[in-house]
């Protein structure tokens, strides 16, 4: 019975969404290769390890940045080009607090909050990392989340509020109108290509082949408890519900008495902050900074927004992950010069497949 | 309300008469160029050669802005991947064209069979693409397309198609390095021998050589701007052939679509088949102007196709104003001439003129001086290379807000062409410039 019942639903899959089976079909034979190649020993343990780790890192860090995104996307409706150059607005506020407190009253001022700048302070010098300077860690992610979310609220008052009530597609030229100005007033304030961040000894610890980066474990566990933080938010306090029930029905929302403009401004101050501490996490795992750091990560974190559902919060999560691990194992049969070629296909596969994501229908949960 | 009562004014001087409309904006465009020129006492040579660019910009970017116009204007479909179309189109010619020979090597075809080819190449890609992408939303249509258009950078880019060989057959792409590209082929106007290092210039080019070398004017300078004559002709032609399309049935039902596509549905028409068509045309379209843009320098990277060139031709259409042809050239013009080359001539200007000191080295060194009101500091601080870029990617994200705010539909949309063959009602065109 249950064997027939699998075969006719295998029968409807094939028939009724014959493009989902193919790539049914080809997810299933990539892993069985995966175990081949593993049992004739063409890739190691060890390596496939190191991928699903790596993996797992690069996820967490799109998760994080894509948790604001995807709010955003689902209680404004638009698409929010500028979304990357907001992570990297938090990476440049939240390490020249870093630097500052690391290294006052031995620098001067100025060549420690212009991170990029030509006298700027070597990263060396300073040796900041997460064992030497929690304290300047923690200070530089807090001023990351306020600066960020100080800015996102700016920038709607300016940009995004007085054109409320256009359409999706305006909005998002806008934004990419923000994300051009805000990428070239950081270059025009820096002048510079990347700069160094971390220095000294920094932890690590290699388990049977595979190391596991200390900044690599702090992005993981500080990302978790973050979004562990704004489940709990979005789920159990008031404000949360607001939010929630906005993205379901903007409108009926408004006629319930839910003050609509107060929760836009909370998303984007919940949005804002979250995406700080993602850029400045994700500048301390990489240990360089540089101003197309957000903008270069956008479209992945577009596609983690997209994998997961737009505006599902676990959504971005999981999204973020599975494209993070799949994009990193696709390194078993691709050179690493397709690494994001890998993960736009499975963007656009997801997109054709499945518009609505893989949460789709929870909206902001 | 200015520029509004500017606009009626213009529009009733120009008699609404759009040829002459944009002959008189090229003029005024060149007059300003010129006009700064003269009184800054520039050398001959390098004011034409600076008009020379902002014709030649002007005209890419016009021809740019109608393909997309063709797109977005007329089928609603907004494809935010150009970049990758114009990539695929370039290349294709360059790997056609190369010598079997050279490293990397390509099918060295001659010229005309190759944009041909190319033009072929970036249609059908871009009805491929357009398959499935076309049942998407507007928004996940333009996050596809810009994820299609760096998938095509990266893989030009990457190492491993640089120099390869597939089924026998060997070519590259160069890789980061980039492509060459055939010598401009304008230059068979004046050279017996074009393809030579030094040609001798045939009965035409050394009459011509010779009647402007008195005036300081260099040979590679007259080929530019017999260029510029041919992509203006170009531009003309490709303006008719979007006029045309407008008036056609096949015009109509593009705009219907974009009006509203349940109902041209209702009336029997296939609205995937022709947004797949017009997909694909406005995609050849772009492969083939950007050969024309890139014919000049005789060389292509990936660099040159990142998706900040096809924010550069949204910016050009929408300055212009979506749906109407002229608007397209109009934006196109101004794009390239006020925002995309201004602020390098204004860079010059404020060389010339100030005699700046050394540049402070960082920003705060530059407002520093602020306090004593002496602003020499700060301007040399945004003269630089890296400054003077990054403050017109500013001025281009101010403009695209501004534009988003007040005019979505830019100078010349309120004259966007109407579905219907006639007009329907004049009444509520007007009730629409209001909003």
């Amino acid at each position: 019975m249950a064997a027939r019942d699998y075969y006719s639903r295998g029968q409807n899959l094939v028939y009724n969404r014959p493009v989902l089976a193919i790539f049914a079909v080809i997810g299933v034979f990539l892993v069985f290769d995966i175990f081949r190649q593993l049992g004739t020993g063409t890739i190691a343990v060890t390596d496939l390890v190191s991928y699903l780790w790596n993996g797992l890192v690069l996820g967490m860090s799109l998760g994080l940045a894509g948790v604001g995104l995807s709010m955003t996307y689902s209680i404004l409706n638009f698409a929010n080009f500028a979304h990357g150059d907001l992570i990297t607005s938090g990476a440049f506020a939240g390490w020249a607090t870093a630097f500052l407190i690391a290294g006052l009253g031995e620098f001067s001022i100025e060549s420690l909050i212009l991170i990029g700048g030509p006298i700027a302070v070597g990263s060396n010098e300073l040796g900041i990392n997460v064992v030497n300077t929690p304290l300047a860690l923690l200070a530089g992610l807090l001023v990351a989340a306020v600066l960020t979310a100080a800015l996102s609220l700016l920038l709607d008052r300016i940009v995004f509020k007085p054109m409320r009530s256009a359409d999706g597609v305006t909005l998002m030229i806008a934004s990419v109108g923000v994300a051009l100005f805000l990428r070239n007033f950081l270059t025009y304030s820096f002048l510079t290509d990347s700069r160094g961040l971390t220095g000294g000894n920094v932890p690590q610890f290699t388990i049977a082949g595979v190391t596991f980066g200390g900044h690599q474990i702090t992005l993981v566990v500080v990302a978790a408890l973050l979004m562990l933080g704004t489940h709990i938010l979005l789920q159990y306090t008031k404000i949360g519900t607001a939010m929630r029930a906005m993205a379901a029905n903007k409108d009926l929302a408004k006629v319930t008495g839910i003050p609509t403009e107060r929760v836009v401004k909370l998303t984007w101050i919940i949005g804002g902050g979250l995406t700080g501490c993602a850029g400045f996490l994700i500048a301390l795992q990489q240990g360089t900074l540089t101003v197309t750091m957000g903008w270069d990560l956008l479209l992945l974190v577009f596609a983690a927004v997209i994998l997961g559902g737009v505006g599902s919060i676990y959504g971005a999560m999981v999204g973020g992950v599975i494209l993070g691990i799949a994009s990193r194992l696709a390194l078993v049969w691709i050179p690493a010069s397709f690494l994001l070629v890998a993960a736009f296909v499975i963007m656009i596969v997801m997109l054709l497949v499945r518009p609505s994501g893989l949460f789709s229908g929870r909206t902001t949960a | 309300m200015s520029t509004g009562s500017l606009q009626t004014w213009a529009e009733g001087w120009l008699g609404n008469n759009d040829v002459r409309l944009l002959i008189a904006l090229a003029l005024a465009i060149g007059g300003l160029y010129a006009l700064f020129s003269v009184v800054l006492g520039f050398q001959l040579n390098g004011t034409v050669n600076t008009l020379r660019r902002v014709a030649f910009l002007s005209a890419i970017y016009a021809m740019l802005a109608l393909a997309l116009n063709l797109q977005w204007g007329y089928a609603g479909l907004f494809n935010l991947g150009a970049a990758g179309f114009m990539a695929i189109g370039v290349y294709t010619m360059g790997i056609l064209t190369a010598p079997v020979t050279a490293s990397p090597p390509g099918f060295g075809l001659p010229l005309p069979v190759a944009i041909v080819g190319a033009i072929l190449v970036t249609g059908i890609v871009g009805g491929l693409a357009a398959l499935p992408a076309i049942r998407l939303r507007a928004d996940y249509l333009a996050i596809v397309t810009v994820a299609f258009s760096e998938i095509v950078r990266l893989t030009l880019r990457a190492p491993e198609f640089a120099n390869t060989r597939i089924a026998g057959v060997a070519f590259g792409t160069g890789g980061a390095t980039g492509l060459s590209l055939p010598s401009n082929p304008i230059r068979i106007l004046f050279y017996t021998d074009p393809a030579a290092t030094a040609p001798a210039p045939n009965a035409l080019g050394a009459a011509i050589f010779s009647a402007v070398e008195p005036l300081g004017i260099e040979q590679t300078l007259v080929i530019g701007w017999a260029y510029v004559v041919a992509l203006c002709l170009c531009l003309g032609l490709l303006y008719w052939l979007m006029i045309r399309i407008g008036k056609s049935p096949f015009g109509r039902v593009l705009k219907s679509i974009r009006e509203d596509q349940q109902v041209t549905q209702a009336l029997g028409k296939d609205t995937r088949l022709f947004k797949i068509k017009t997909f694909a045309l406005g995609c050849a379209l772009m492969g083939l102007i950007a050969i024309l843009w890139r014919l000049s320098g005789g060389y292509a990277s990936p660099r040159m196709f990142k998706p900040i060139q096809t924010f550069y031709i949204f910016i050009a259409l929408f300055i212009g104003g979506t749906g109407s042809p002229t608007g397209s050239i109009v934006g196109g013009a101004l794009f390239a001439s006020l925002l995309f080359e201004g602020p390098s001539f204004i860079r010059r200007v404020v060389a010339e003129y100030l005699q700046l000191s050394n540049a402070p080295d960082t920003l705060v060194g530059a407002l520093a001086e602020l306090g004593t009101l002496d602003i020499t500091p700060l301007l040399a601080y945004s003269v630089q290379d890296v400054s003077i870029s990054a403050l017109r990617l500013m001025l281009l994200g101010i403009v695209l807000v501004y534009l988003m705010q007040r005019h979505p539909d830019g100078l010349l949309g309120h004259r966007k062409a109407i579905a219907s063959s006639v007009a329907l009602s004049q009444q509520a065109t007007r009730e629409d410039d209001n909003e």
